[in-house]
């Protein structure tokens, strides 16, 4: 069978979708033809504003690439439009002088800016918020221009003055009406609003009608029917959008508004349909994503010739979105009128303001400011028009007490997750369990879910949680570091290298963190990745350790610490275990503990005691409370076990000695045992090493923690030499490429054994550089103890309290 | 020692260079224990050693801008108001400091 020949017309969000749904519903029945206006693949036209805001590139937000319609052999012409259609000899023109053939026609031109009919609108430096060209115009226009000018105090406007502010312009928001986004927010609503980016540095001019644009070549005044001039080096028009229909009218199909179609997408003209902001569907014209996407599901079921039910039925509109760093939302019905009542709540406090309408014991509308974790539920109680009138007020706006762990789990199959692509909660579930899906970018990549406005990446990473329980790993999910940045821990030690950062402050300063000192969780993060980067420079920065490490001891609940001395290989003698009797005599240790790796714990030493410990100790630190190497636990071996095969003792030994007091990024245990039998549990250990006859097998990537893992098999070798090399280039790599915080288990998983075994057993030069690394980090390392003892200074800094005694004279 | 009144009291602590900088320090006045901190921008911050999620001693705690965050739970503490921040609950003493002549002092 032929193929037939689809033509698309317009390569934006609503089009590419509906032929994603086309090729899900028949991947083959068509050969597929794009004609774009804007010379880029479709990208996401609602991160527009993030790309002016400095968050995103351009390329992130390409939601199709290339490769994409090379892979679904789909014919893509960009920059170049279709002028003209002929329905009844079914073929199209186009601005290049091509002309075209086609069974089956998709329209979907999407909308175009309305631009005011001013005098003067067409002066340089005026221009609309609505696609690639306009951001970089904007951009450009910020290095030489000072004051902006927008028109337009709707959602589009608001966020275009945000990527202007943060561009560094002065920035008026000129609004017709007397509130902001008056379509979706009430009085209320929009006064908290408006105060919220007045502080953020917007300036407003209420109520005023733009009159002209003055300048000569290139703007440089706004006049006023009713108020002063103000001046402008550039003006945004964003005062609405118009469907862009001007060519399927002159080509003799039925327009209004938009093109007018039924509910299959059909327009009045056979086998031409169209779908998106261009398309006018029971009087209706959408501008929000989850309708056009609904509306590109029915037309591809009918084009396919598939089941398409009742097609599409019309949406109720609903937005959730982030204006300036603010979360709104609202839907249906929110302006009181006397068939309405609403329950409402304001704090002024937190800057939270619900307001939910009820008609007939039914929500027919909301708008929530400040705190939108409630959207999901009430739109899916107007959506399924929920009864509420055994319900109270209280559970109607379910405050957030601390359950919103089990919410996915409460919800019915059905219920939705991602409103702007229509994605249900059992999609995603049987997505996840049907593709063995465990991220959210791989749920996005196959279901579509989260990929539009994003603000639903959270539920999908607790449905993925709920689904797979303890298979699922969130941290690999957080992206950036903390909440003080955007940027990921990756991009954090790229901007170390590249920009030769030296500093903790130095890197929060470069690198725009919103906190300026940092917090608990980026600091010790940065600090590591400085001296991972900087190992012979770097100078460790105690401020920036959490206590333990700071103290290079463990604090317990009650504020006393615990010393666990070195113990190499867990091999002990009189003479040391003689030592550590007296030290807990004259320092009254309330407890002495063997630990799970072989050593002794002190426990229960009163802060200003613990120099003291450490200097009658004469023992280095065993680094028991460190992100570090901690230590090598051994079985018994060939000298006494009757089992025993290799010197288990004598390589764990040197292993301990050769890698003790190296920073990781998370703690690193290790083992080694004489033989299979694993007396030293090596198969869950970060390193784990086990004898067999003639060779030592290197496992890696174990945990006996709170995720256990079995380790996985690295290499066999046969020397002691071979075992220090391979883990030397093992953990480099790990230092260089896992996440602070982030155990080898967790970071194995994530890269894959294969990967690591590419790089540090197959890839000569790397591993020799790898090693070559790990021996400056380990030759720059000071035992901290020591240094601590003989540092007056520190020891004073660290662990000297002050008791002063006031008299009641 | 500065002249004390019965209701108010202002006790001399140590020279400001004997605080380190963004490390907290116990100190004890009679029966109040209290964490010391010397902030990156030189002022100096006093509140009750005790984080009132389970008394965890806040003087061993990570100083990052006017925050400590508790050592055992990493409840983040506003050296100002002595508020715990969301998600958490709770509030601590806060005492009133002053630096003269490079002196610390701390109001009781």
């Amino acid at each position: 069978m032929t193929k037939r020949k689809l033509i698309l017309i317009g390569n934006g969000m609503a089009g590419v979708r509906c032929l994603e749904e086309i090729l899900k519903e028949a991947p083959d029945r068509f050969e597929i033809t794009v004609f774009g206006r804007e010379c880029h693949p479709n990208y996401n036209r609602l991160m527009l504003s993030s790309v002016l805001q400095g968050d995103t590139t351009i390329d992130d937000i390409v939601l199709n690439s290339y490769e994409w319609y090379k892979k679904n052999n789909i014919t893509l012409y960009t920059g170049e439009t279709v002028t003209g259609i002929q329905t009844e000899k079914k073929t199209i023109q186009t601005d290049k002088g091509k002309s075209m053939a086609y069974d089956d026609l998709i329209i979907a031109t999407g909308s175009n800016p309305f631009m005011l009919p001013l005098p003067g609108a067409d002066k340089e430096g005026v221009i609309a918020f609505r696609d690639i060209k306009d951001c970089e115009t904007m951009i450009q226009s910020s290095e030489k221009y000072k004051k902006a000018v927008v028109i337009g105090g709707g959602l589009l406007g608001l966020e275009a003055a945000r990527g202007l502010l943060n561009l560094g312009m002065d920035v008026d928001v000129v609004h017709i009406m007397d509130h902001l986004m008056e379509r979706q927010l009430d009085v209320t609503a929009s006064t908290m609003l408006k105060a919220e980016l007045e502080i953020q540095g917007m300036n407003f001019l209420m109520n005023h009608q733009t009159e002209a644009i003055l300048g000569s070549g290139r703007v440089k005044k706004v006049t006023f029917r009713n108020g002063k001039p103000v001046k402008a080096d550039l003006v945004v028009m964003a005062v609405g959008i118009k469907p862009n229909v001007g060519m399927a009218a002159d080509s003799g199909i039925e327009t209004n508004r938009g093109i007018v179609v039924n509910d299959y997408m059909e327009t009045s003209a056979p086998d031409v349909y169209t779908v998106g902001e261009c398309a006018e569907h029971r009087e209706m014209v959408y501008g929000l994503v989850a309708p056009l996407y609904e509306q590109g599901k029915a037309l591809a079921k009918r084009i396919c010739e598939k089941d398409a039910g009742k097609g599409y039925e019309g949406s109720i509109l609903s937005t959730k979105l982030k204006v300036s760093g603010v979360d709104v939302f609202s839907a249906g019905e929110f302006v009181d009128d006397p068939t309405v009542r609403a329950v409402r709540i304001q704090d002024d406090f937190e800057k939270i303001y619900k307001k939910i309408v009820i008609r007939d014991n039914k929500i027919v509308g909301a708008v929530l400011f400040g705190d939108t974790s409630e959207s999901r539920n009430l739109l899916n109680m107007i959506n399924n028009e929920t009864d509420v009138s055994d319900m109270s007020q209280v559970n109607i706006l379910q405050t957030n007490d601390g359950n919103s762990a089990s919410t996915v789990a409460d919800m019915s199959d059905s219920e939705t997750i991602c409103g702007c692509n229509g994605v249900s909660k059992g999609d995603i579930v049987s997505a996840i369990q049907n593709d063995k899906l465990t991220s959210v970018a791989q749920v996005r990549d196959c279901t579509n879910a989260s990929r539009s406005c994003g603000t639903c990446k959270g539920l999908v990473g607790e449905l993925l949680e709920h689904t797979l329980g303890d298979d699922y790993d969130s941290a690999c999910e957080k992206e950036s570091v903390c909440s003080c940045t955007t940027l990921t821990h990756e991009e954090v030690v790229s901007e170390i290298r590249t920009k030769g950062l030296s500093h903790t402050r130095e890197v929060m300063n470069v690198l725009g963190w919103q906190e300026e000192e940092g917090c608990s969780k980026c600091r010790p993060a940065i600090n590591y990745y400085l001296g991972m980067v900087h190992p012979a420079d770097y100078e460790d920065e105690k401020e920036s350790r959490f206590v333990n490490e700071r103290m290079h001891a463990n604090i317990q609940k009650d504020g006393t610490y615990s010393v666990v001395p070195r113990m190499y290989g867990g091999v002990t003698n009189a003479k040391d275990l003689r030592k550590i009797a007296d030290v807990a005599d004259k320092y009254e240790v309330p407890l002495l503990k063997l630990t799970g790796g072989q050593r002794i714990d002190l426990l229960g030493i009163k802060k200003e005691d613990v120099p003291n410990v450490w200097k009658d100790l004469d023992m280095p630190s065993g680094y028991a409370y460190g992100k570090a190497v901690r230590t090598v636990k051994t079985c018994v071996g060939e000298d006494f076990c009757r089992f025993g095969t290799q010197d288990s003792i004598g390589l764990g030994i040197a292993i301990e000695k050769n890698f003790e007091k190296l920073n990781t990024p998370h703690k690193v245990k290790m083992g080694v045992s004489a033989c299979p039998r694993n007396c030293a549990e090596s198969s869950i250990k970060d390193v784990g090493v086990i004898g067999v006859e003639g060779a030592w097998e290197i496992y890696v990537g174990g945990n006996g923690g709170s995720s256990l893992r079995a380790a996985e098999l690295l290499c066999s070798v046969s020397s002691d030499e071979e075992v220090l090399e391979t883990i030397a280039a093992y953990l480099q790599y790990y230092r260089e490429t896992a996440r602070y915080l982030e155990r080898t288990s967790h970071w194995l998983e994530r890269v894959g054994l294969e990967h690591v075994k590419a790089i540090v057993l197959e890839d000569t030069q790397a591993r020799i550089e790898l090693i070559e690394r790990m021996n400056t980090a380990l030759a720059n390392l000071k035992e901290p103890w020591q240094e601590i003892i003989s540092d007056y200074k520190k020891k004073h800094d660290l662990f000297e309290e002050k008791a002063i005694t006031v008299s009641d004279n | 020692m500065m002249k004390q009144t019965l209701s108010k009291q202002h006790v001399k602590i140590c020279p400001l260079n004997e605080l380190p900088l963004q490390v907290g320090k116990k100190i004890v006045i009679s029966e109040h224990e209290i964490a010391l901190f010397r902030l990156a921008n030189d002022t100096v911050k006093a509140v009750e050693n005790k984080c009132p999620h389970k008394q965890g001693p806040l003087s061993e705690g990570m100083v990052s801008g006017d925050y400590v965050f508790c050592p055992l739970h990493d409840r983040k503490i506003d050296l100002d108001s002595g508020e715990v921040q969301k998600p958490d609950d709770g509030c601590v003493k806060t005492y009133h400091t002053e630096v003269v002549d490079n002196v610390v002092y701390i109001t009781l």
